[in-house]
């Protein structure tokens, strides 16, 4: 096992990466879920017309935003027990990376929503549609389209980001390769394998986001 | 009180310390190889736009950590040994260089197409041109967004805790392993993030204010 690379180990490690990348993939739609409901919400709130509601989650977005993800998820991991809230790590990770990236959401949201003209309002008002109607029935819908890309960039992002859960101890797939590289001392494959895995699975997803945005693109035109 | 200015904050100010290293040191290469690789794009060769280009989707599509980690278990197979610091600085270069990279390339794309044209009408070599016509006003196009991912590269300093860089992460970890004060330290290092965060939006602004008036509107 002396040379460079080694197709034997290569073989033998892969069968345990697979089910690893399974876990990965699960942390991304899973955070993922949460940015798009927690970011919906937080662009809302901070639409507010009380400032005790904007001001606040205006502020706490943009502090989220310009720190770290690792620090928050070490702060997440290490703090809510000590407050009597008991998580797996990888439920922390996914809290984690789904609060950091809904604050990213909400900027998306609120470009999208603030896109939509002025008029829409001022219809649903004299229309006398509740708040929770014009956002739901007409607001909404309208925002969503030029989004699309946006949050599918973000949904790229997540995926490259949730190696960092390996920190706090998630067997996902990077962690899963720094297991197999200390136990038999070969980083050399599995580290690679893995580069292989994320290189492949975000050129199709692009790929993918690049196909849904035409699609609409065409809807909208019809 | 007394033990978070005695303990906690020479600890973490030490870490804050490493953090500023590894970002200032980190931006002008980011900054150079941004820049170089999508001048490159522009070449008139294709294998050079190749090259520039595989470069660009590979370190956008790899995960950072993984190229981090690549980088620091792998290159010493290949008989190179570098410093956990370097193998940092490295990582947050071409990985921030490959996306300011289509930062740049966007904004080059953005000038109107009609100051090409008027330069080969005034027989300018392409250099030429890219010098004094186009990325002059590219520049300034090009400066929020590259605000955007310096912030972005001063955040994935924390990454580099990973491989036992001293940062401000590293020191927080360690500290609350040492203390559990996880609520005091936590919160001070995430405020003197923002902090960092702060300053360095405040110097994109300078550099915006001072460079940003060059943008022409429309179509010219």
């Amino acid at each position: 096992m002396n040379n460079l690379w080694s197709w034997e180990f290569t073989w033998q490690v892969l069968p345990t990466l697979v089910p690893a990348l399974g876990v990965t993939i699960y942390v991304t739609l899973a955070s993922f879920a949460i940015a798009l409901v927690l970011g919906l919400l937080f662009a809302i709130m901070r639409r507010s017309e009380s400032r005790w509601l904007s001001m606040p989650t205006a502020g706490f977005v943009e502090a989220v935003r310009s720190t770290p993800e690792l620090i928050q998820i070490y702060f997440l991991y290490f703090a809510l027990p000590q407050y009597g809230i008991l998580m797996s790590a990888l439920m922390t990770g996914i809290l984690g990376l789904g609060v950091h990236y809904a604050c990213y959401c909400s900027e998306v949201y609120r470009a999208g929503l603030d896109g939509v003209p002025q008029g829409q309002l001022e219809a649903a008002a004299s229309l006398n549609l509740s708040t929770f109607r014009t956002y739901k029935d007409v607001i909404i819908p309208q925002a969503i389209p030029p989004m699309v890309p946006a949050l599918g960039n973000y949904l790229i992002v997540m995926f490259k980001i949730t190696p960092i859960l390996a920190a706090i101890a998630v067997v996902e797939v990077m962690r899963q390769a720094l297991n197999i590289g200390s136990h038999n001392f070969r980083y050399i494959e599995p580290i690679t394998i893995v580069g292989i895995f994320f290189l492949v699975l975000s050129l199709i997803s692009a790929a993918g986001i690049r196909y849904i945005e035409r699609w609409l693109h065409y809807k909208i035109l019809e | 009180m007394e033990q978070i200015l005695t303990q906690y904050m020479p600890a973490l100010l030490a870490g804050a310390w490493i953090t500023v290293q590894l970002t200032v040191v980190s931006i002008p290469l980011a900054l150079v190889i941004g820049f170089g690789s999508a001048l490159l794009r522009q070449s008139d060769w294709w294998i050079v736009r190749a090259v520039s280009a595989t470069y660009v989707e590979f370190f956008r599509g790899t995960s950072e950590l993984v190229q981090l980690f690549w980088l620091f278990y792998v290159l010493p197979y290949f008989g190179i040994r570098l410093e956990p610091f370097t193998v940092g600085v490295l990582t947050l270069g071409l990985n921030l260089g490959a996306y300011g990279s289509e930062v740049v390339r966007g904004a080059i794309l953005a000038v109107p197409r009609g100051q090409y044209e008027a330069c080969t009408a005034i027989n300018m070599s392409k250099w030429r041109a890219m010098r004094r016509v186009i990325l002059p006003q590219a520049i300034p196009l090009s400066i929020p967004p590259w605000g955007n991912l310096l912030i972005q590269l001063l955040k994935s300093t924390a990454l580099l805790s990973l491989i036992t860089i001293h940062e401000l992460t590293f020191q927080a970890d360690q500290l609350n392993n040492d203390t559990f004060e996880t609520t005091t330290i936590f919160s001070l290092a995430l405020l003197l993030y923002l902090i960092m965060a702060l300053i360095l939006t405040f110097c994109v602004r300078l550099v915006e204010r001072r460079f940003g008036g060059y943008v022409i509107e429309g179509d010219v």
